[in-house]
């Protein structure tokens, strides 16, 4: 790798050891990719994964303890994914106990470690950064160090601009010395697609099963979507989007995918069209066969796969102001159906913080409210990762919560029927 | 005995059991159990992958066509790193992706006296041959031989 001179003198100590360090861990990391140079951060803020103050990550926050003794910052402000706990969330005693005295003893530590590094605000705790109500919203072509696979997908597909999928640590190191290395996404020639993949389903794909679909065939590679014009439209507005944080998070976590282009619909598609699919490009065409082999092929974890339903998760990447409506709406016409007042599993609604403040303002908050959902700002998956929680059937219409917990995935329509009727989904 | 030349991303020489999935490696959800509630063991806690689940993975030479998930995949293979429960190397039959890279160059900077070496790029053929319970080794410049 060629560094300039600036680069080259931090690397070789002159701003002191640590700082060496991150350089170095930079430089490696982009060694690894054949990485011919660093190129600066032009976004305005970062977006860190690490939200979670848990005792077993002590490692990562040593770490961070040597950054802030070394007197070394984040030089970009950050949002970071959502807090793990909310005394909202309803939790047994067990529970608490694990939470607060095994799991999250150093969350309130590792909170004053983020405040003192760069931290936006004491909201800024969200998967969905990205929304306008958060406040970090990428410009196309901007280049990032961010961190958080449902973020970056969505950051370089929907809004266009330039960001790997970094690690943990290193999304804060890029922006310690303000650059990062130039491979993969960063280049017009990693975001080109090198699977063409054909969506042609007799009705509109739920986002989270083809997004888990694309994501086990694709894994790491940029696939080119045809086929969803007539589902999603030409227009990148708030339902359009919306599908695509769902669809993006469960590409990402189903299998690696950084990027993807939806024909007509995304930026870059719609600038360069069929430019960006790349020569021999691979072709996988999804049906109604397809996606019900992908969905019937997850594994149940319940102890008891016939178990009723005793809890249920929606917002994993965090909902939409838009999404918190229409579920409001959906589950009141659900509910009046089936001659219900409150929904009839524990539910759980997820948001950003700042979203959930805007949702708040509006009367669907009440109406929300009465059918018996609760909302809140955390992170299912933090939630749920405990032993505990794998003994009890919860329900999700999350891929992503799916793929790391022992929670059942359903899609939005079963999990609607599931809370309202009592019905077993 | 079969040799196979790869390409070092972190560099050392190490002999263990080979442990092989020809699946992608989720990161988090292999280890999130294991480290969280102390198995000694480090047993695979990824239920979708269907060669690990449930195999204990510390000191193996986990071979593997790359890692998937999420980003916090180069963090929680760090801590693996600080705690001494990871692997005793990892074998890539691709090019290694970013959040593998991630962590093996975290934990080679930043952990004192940790040895994990870390090679890809051993190709296909690699993983074809490669079964669970093989002996391993290592070579400082890459070279993986498996018998």
């Amino acid at each position: 790798m060629i560094l300039t001179k600036e680069q080259q003198a931090i690397l070789d100590g002159e701003q002191g050891e640590t700082l060496a360090k991150v350089m170095k861990t930079l430089v490696m990391y982009g060694d690894a990719f054949e990485a011919e140079k660093l190129v600066p951060i032009t976004s305005k803020y970062n977006h860190l994964v690490t939200s979670f103050g848990l005792k077993v990550m002590s490692p990562v926050y040593d770490l961070m303890q040597q950054l802030l003794d070394a007197g070394v910052a984040s030089g970009q402000q950050f949002s970071v994914d959502p807090r793990p706990l909310d005394k909202k969330v309803p939790a047994n005693p067990l529970q608490n106990l694990v939470f607060n005295k095994f799991m999250y003893t150093k969350q309130d530590f590792y909170e004053k470690q983020l405040e003192k590094l760069g931290l936006m605000n004491e909201d800024a705790f969200s998967c969905t950064c990205y929304m306008d109500e958060m406040g970090n919203k990428p410009k196309k072509g901007e280049i990032l160090s961010w961190a958080e696979s449902s973020a970056v997908v969505y950051a370089n597909s929907v809004l266009g601009a330039r960001c790997n999928r970094n690690s943990g640590i290193i999304d804060i190191m890029g922006s310690i010395v303000g650059y990062v290395p130039y491979f993969g996404l960063l280049t017009d020639e990693g975001r080109k697609a090198t699977w063409i993949v054909k969506v042609e389903t007799s009705k509109k794909p739920e986002a989270q099963l083809l997004g888990s679909a694309i994501g086990m065939k694709v894994m790491e590679d940029v696939p080119y979507v045809y086929g969803m014009e007539k589902w999603l439209g030409n227009e990148l507005d708030d339902a359009a989007c919306a599908y695509l944080k769902d669809f993006g998070a469960a590409t990402a976590s189903n299998g690696a995918v950084g990027l993807y282009h939806i024909a007509g619909l995304t930026p870059e598609a719609v600038e360069l069209g069929e430019d960006l699919i790349a020569k021999d490009a691979k072709v996988y065409v999804i049906d109604d066969a397809e996606l019900e082999h992908v969905k019937n092929n997850y594994p149940v974890v319940w102890k008891n796969p016939d178990a009723a339903p005793k809890f249920c998760f929606v917002g994993c990447p965090h909902l939409s102001l838009e999404q918190l409506k229409d579920w409001t709406e959906k589950l009141e016409t659900a509910l009046q159906k089936n001659g219900k007042k409150k929904v009839t599993v524990p539910t759980v609604f997820t948001a950003a913080p700042a979203v959930l403040k805007a949702f708040e303002q509006t009367p669907y908050a009440e109406r929300l409210k009465a059918t018996g959902v609760i909302t809140s700002y955390i992170c299912p998956l933090m939630y749920m990762n405990n032993p505990l929680c794998k003994k009890m059937p919860v329900i999700t219409s999350s891929n992503k919560l799916r793929t790391y917990t022992s929670a059942r995935y359903y899609t939005d329509a079963e999990i609607l029927q599931a809370i309202t009727g009592g019905k077993k989904a | 005995m079969k040799q196979f030349q790869g390409r070092v991303i972190t560099p050392g020489e190490v002999s263990a059991e080979a442990l092989v999935t020809t699946e992608g490696f989720n990161t988090l959800a292999s280890f999130q159990m294991a480290l969280q509630f102390g198995d000694k063991e480090v047993k695979c806690g990824d239920q979708n992958n269907k060669d690990l689940h449930g195999k204990p993975m510390i000191g193996k030479a986990l071979c593997l066509p790359q890692t998937i998930g999420s980003t916090t995949g180069g963090l929680v293979l760090y801590c693996a790193c600080a705690m001494k429960k990871n692997p005793a190397c990892m074998l890539f039959a691709n090019h290694i992706d970013s959040l593998a890279a991630a962590g093996a160059v975290l934990a080679d900077v930043w952990v004192d006296g940790i040895s994990m070496p870390v090679i890809d790029s051993l190709g296909e053929e690699f993983l074809q041959y490669v079964k669970d319970g093989m002996k391993i080794t290592v070579k400082a410049n890459g070279v993986v031989e498996v018998e």
